[in-house]
């Protein structure tokens, strides 16, 4: 029992013992077939796997749509797509930034600018083998010497993609903006997937109240690359569906006549189309050339445009707010008649100056010797402020400014104009809130002749005539005519159509406006000479609000700057008026010699040049 | 040979073999000094790969340190246990395991198509395959331990029915290679405990033989698919055969020095998939090279070797097949793992022991080498 058990155990252990070793040396030969498994595939196959997680990255690579164009209302192109080379690196392709670069340099010009810009890029660009830009818009001979030299260049590609461009350059752009490089706050906002290879996005005007109909959807290229980058061949493929064109309302003929006439002014226009309430020209001068902006401004040409002291960059027709002066008399015209506190007939003996009851102050006329007795008619044609002051206390602010709100004042009534001001219409209760005063009857004296709180931008004096051409009949203005084709009219928020107690007073302040051109009298008589066509006007002068006085100052051009802005509202021709505009000058002194001719050109351009 | 105690096997027998041993403050606490010093180095290597592989993710490695802290402290602890207490509770954890692998039948937690998952109430959610990992060789090294050596005919085939309840219950969660493995592993204490060499042969032979019958009638179409695909990777290389062509690019491109530690384009350019837990290995190929690869592999051989040195030099038999059981199922994940990884074997979800991320197979596998020390120290006394 003893024995037996005892030699039980040690035959036990031996046979454990044996087994054990057997499972070493087993264990032992299988690992060593992992080793041998792992060598040949990291000795024997290495080049082969190498090639492969170099070369054969199959990638999901989105393809930018290519954005919609722009065209005026005549087919001409406003903004395109071309194609612009960009030199590209990848960092993790490259043995040294630094030698990749230099060598570079005896090949193309690279500026310091371009690299400065480049190093930044290369910051900021946190993934992996994404080609950053070393430098924007190469020539066909850099082109080609990159190209050349491309072996000695591992990591360096010359990139095309399409690039939106502006033909129109400065003449266009207060309308249509810009795209630009789309900033980090944008980023965080936009569709990820939708802009996954959209580099560029509308910042401005009509290109960014349009982004979604212009930047269409984005599609996808499943591709093989190789080891630098480079695509071998595409494997499947969804397209983009691009963006949709856009026809606008916009007349480029008037546009670069609006520029021409605007030469030299500080100023802007403003054109409407009397029947559909499109916007034929929104330009301010001095503009800009949009296209710096696309593929990057330099810092240098920004704050060019930024320290100019004409303000290029302020779009002064959808942004300028200016006190409107004369140019609001056909609409305060009109309110007073139609608050039955004047008629035709009434007149008003105008001695140089109105004064109210227990009021010493003198609101005098711009006619110092005054215009003697004056009714409606007279008055506007003349521009007679004594008559407008006693018209406006007869009529009193309470209804004054509620029938100037329905001709569009005090608000922004463009569909797609989303950053134009609203300008200011003044009544009580808007002084009380805002300047803690009650109104003063001097206030309402003021308002009679566009002047003290009232501010207009050169777009709703535009729309205000175009509603006044129209007799009444409101179409909100916009820029934007069609979209891939489509008019969409969509039903958008208007104003109801004025309705005259008496419609017979608008062909009389019609006759009245028509004859501030053809009166003897009339303060635009200037503009008559070789007029072809019958045309309504006003013309207005703004005092300009005293500038901050500084220690040194150019004296001759801050006398300039203290000159009043010419105004001038008209639409023509008077018996079926087809286009309204407006037309401001700052510092223009007078309307009927610098904004009168720059609105006659446009209206000429529009009635007379399509026939020529 | 004086003072050799021949007690009854039941009991749990300790007795004192001729060795001399060094009284080492581990010794005291049932711990294998040179064993315990080898995981360590294998876990601290896992850190460093894993602190790539996961593309530097701080707090994932943080969670794994957290994970090797658990498993070690079980480690402790199950060296402390005595061998007579794990006899005692073998029977009780096959017939645990064996309930709650009928209960993820009945009310599993479904993931991946498969039910694997239980979650009890007041209980962590636990997979118990994992228990039947532990607990099947530990029943049939018990079961095996109370019969006479060699194993008689009657005696393997009970075993073997014991080995085919969970077997059975696991395949149809369904978990192949889990199941596969768990088998192994009871398998293996039959082959420790002398299962005669005829019976292997023929064994291994009736499995050959019936692996066309699995194809028809086990095999759900995923396991079809990965056993197609590791026949013919490059006939869906953006589908199912993109894991192995990537892993395969991986490691091959490493060379023999790698591409440097972190600096693998595979695997920090996300082309290779689960790149921290089964395909860890590509990542260490990718980066470190045949090089990195050698030597993890030598590690691996060490800890197996001292593994079963240990298993042969505990003087009970149930410790014995135990360790032995536990050492070479450990050595079965590394090979099946690394296998996989490299093109040798069908894509199996079986994580790298003791590098791969995930706290259950960590804490799990440290559990048993504290078994094998409790089988190893205890003995000895």
């Amino acid at each position: 029992m003893w024995g037996h058990s005892f030699r039980d155990r040690m035959a036990e252990q031996k046979l454990f013992r044996s087994r054990a070793i057997f499972m070493a040396l087993f264990i032992f030969a299988l690992l060593s077939l992992l080793a041998g498994r792992m060598a040949y595939l990291q000795v024997v196959l290495h080049e082969k796997y190498q090639g492969l997680s170099e070369n054969n990255r199959i990638q999901l690579r989105p393809v930018a749509p290519n954005r919609g164009l722009i065209y005026d209302r005549n087919g001409v192109l406003l903004a395109e797509n071309i194609p612009s080379y960009s030199l590209t690196l990848v960092k993790e392709r490259v043995n040294s930034i630094d030698e990749t670069l230099s060598y570079l340099k005896t090949l193309i010009n690279i500026s310091e600018r371009d690299e400065e810009q480049f190093r930044k890029r290369l910051k900021y660009n946190s993934r992996p083998y994404q080609p950053v830009v070393v430098k924007h818009k190469l020539d066909e001979k850099e082109i080609a010497q990159v190209m050349v030299n491309r072996y000695y260049l591992p990591g360096i590609d010359v990139e095309a993609r399409l690039v939106r461009h502006y033909p129109e350059a400065e003449t266009s752009v207060h309308a249509l903006g810009y795209v630009g490089r789309i900033n980090q706050k944008e980023e965080e906002r936009l569709d990820k997937k939708q802009y996954s290879a959209t580099k560029h996005i509308g910042k401005l005007g009509i290109e960014r109240r349009y982004e979604t109909e212009l930047h269409g959807q984005v599609g996808y290229q499943k591709v093989e690359t190789n080891a630098r980058g480079r695509i071998l061949r595409v494997i499947e493929q969804e397209d983009p569906i691009p963006g949709k064109d856009l026809v606008l309302h916009l007349d480029q003929r008037l546009q670069s006549a609006a520029a021409k006439a605007m030469k030299g002014y500080r100023g802007a226009v403003v054109a409407i189309d009397v029947s559909t309430g499109g916007i034929l020209t929104q330009y301010s001068n001095p503009s800009y050339d949009p296209n710096l902006f696309v593929t990057g401004i330099s810092h240098r040409e920004y704050s060019g445009l930024r320290k100019d002291p004409d303000l290029p960059l302020f779009n002064r027709a959808i942004r300028g707010q200016y006190p409107p002066a004369s140019t609001l008399k056909p609409f305060l015209g009109l309110s007073f008649l139609d608050a039955k506190a004047v008629t035709w007939e009434d007149t008003v003996n105008d001695k140089g100056w109105y004064q109210l009851e227990n009021d010493e102050r003198l609101y005098r006329d711009w006619k110092r010797t005054g215009h003697g007795h004056v009714d409606l008619h007279d008055a506007m044609m003349e521009s007679c402020d004594t008559y407008f002051y006693d018209g406006a206390f007869k009529t009193t602010v309470d209804k004054i400014s509620p029938f100037l709100a329905k001709f569009g004042f005090g608000r922004n009534m463009a569909l797609d104009v989303p950053n134009a001001l609203p300008g200011l219409l003044p009544d009580r209760e808007w002084k009380k809130k805002k300047r803690r005063r009650s109104w003063y009857a001097g206030d309402t004296l003021n308002l009679g002749i566009g002047q003290g709180y009232m501010l207009t931008t050169p777009l709703q004096l535009a729309t205000a005539t175009a509603v006044l051409a129209a007799k009444g009949q409101w179409h909100t203005p916009r820029l934007m005519e069609s979209i891939g084709g489509v008019s969409d009219v969509e039903n958008m928020e208007t104003l109801d159509n004025i309705i005259l107690k008496d419609p017979k007073d608008w062909d009389k302040m019609f006759k009245a406006m028509q004859d501030v051109i053809t009166g003897s009298r009339g303060t635009g008589r200037a503009l008559r000479y070789n007029l072809n066509f019958t045309m309504a006007g006003k013309t207005g002068t703004s005092q300009v609000v005293s500038i901050a006085q500084n220690e040194e100052y150019d004296s001759e051009m801050m006398a300039e700057r203290n000159r009043d802005h010419a105004l001038f509202i008209a639409f023509a021709p008077v018996e079926n008026p087809k286009i309204a505009i407006a037309v401001i000058i700052e510092n223009g002194e007078s309307a009927g010699r610098t904004a009168g001719p720059v609105a006659k050109a446009v209206l000429q351009e529009y009635l007379e040049g399509a026939q020529g | 040979m004086a003072g050799t105690d021949f007690s009854h096997q039941m009991t749990g027998s300790q007795h004192q073999n001729g060795f001399v041993r060094s009284k080492l403050l581990f010794a005291r606490f049932h711990i294998d000094l040179t064993l315990f010093l080898l995981l360590i180095l294998l876990c601290c290597s896992g850190l460093l790969i894993l602190y790539s592989a996961s593309g530097q993710a701080g707090d994932m490695v943080q969670k794994q340190a957290m994970h090797y802290l658990i498993g070690f402290a079980v480690l402790l602890i199950a060296a402390q246990i005595p061998p007579r207490i794990y006899k005692i509770l073998a029977p009780w954890a096959y017939l645990a395991g064996v309930i709650a692998l009928i209960g993820v039948l009945a009310l599993g937690v479904s993931g991946k198509g498969a039910q694997r998952w239980l979650a009890l109430p007041g209980l962590p959610r636990f997979q118990p395959s994992e228990l039947m990992k532990l607990a099947l060789p530990l029943l049939v090294a018990w079961y095996m331990s109370n019969k006479s050596t060699p194993p008689k005919f009657i005696t393997l085939v009970k075993a073997m029915l014991l080995i085919g309840i969970p077997l059975v219950l696991i395949l149809k969660q369904p978990d192949l290679g889990t199941s596969i493995l768990i088998a192994a592993s009871g398998i293996l204490v039959l082959f420790f405990a002398g299962m005669p060499w005829w019976l292997i042969f023929s064994m291994i032979s009736i499995v050959a033989a019936c692996a066309p019958l699995m194809w028809f009638f086990v095999m759900h179409a995923y396991q079809k698919q990965r056993v197609l695909t590791f026949l013919n990777p490059e006939s869906d290389p953006l589908g199912s055969g993109w894991n192995i062509i990537q892993s395969k690019t991986a490691i091959g491109s490493g060379g023999i020095e790698g591409k440097g530690w972190m600096q693998g384009t595979q695997s920090q350019l996300e082309f290779l998939p689960e790149s921290h837990t089964d395909f860890i290995i590509a990542v260490l190929a990718e980066e470190l090279g045949l090089i990195g690869v050698l030597l993890l592999l030598v590690l691996y051989f060490v800890i197996i070797i001292r593994g079963l040195y240990m298993s042969a030099k505990c003087s009970s038999l149930f410790g014995r097949l135990l360790s032995g059981s536990l050492i070479t199922t450990f050595f079965i994940y590394v090979f099946v793992n690394i296998g996989m990884v490299s093109g040798l074997l069908p894509v199996v979800g079986v994580p790298l022991p003791l590098v791969s991320w995930g706290g259950t197979s960590v804490v799990s596998l440290l559990a048993g080498f504290g078994v094998m020390m409790s089988m190893y120290t205890h003995d000895v006394k």
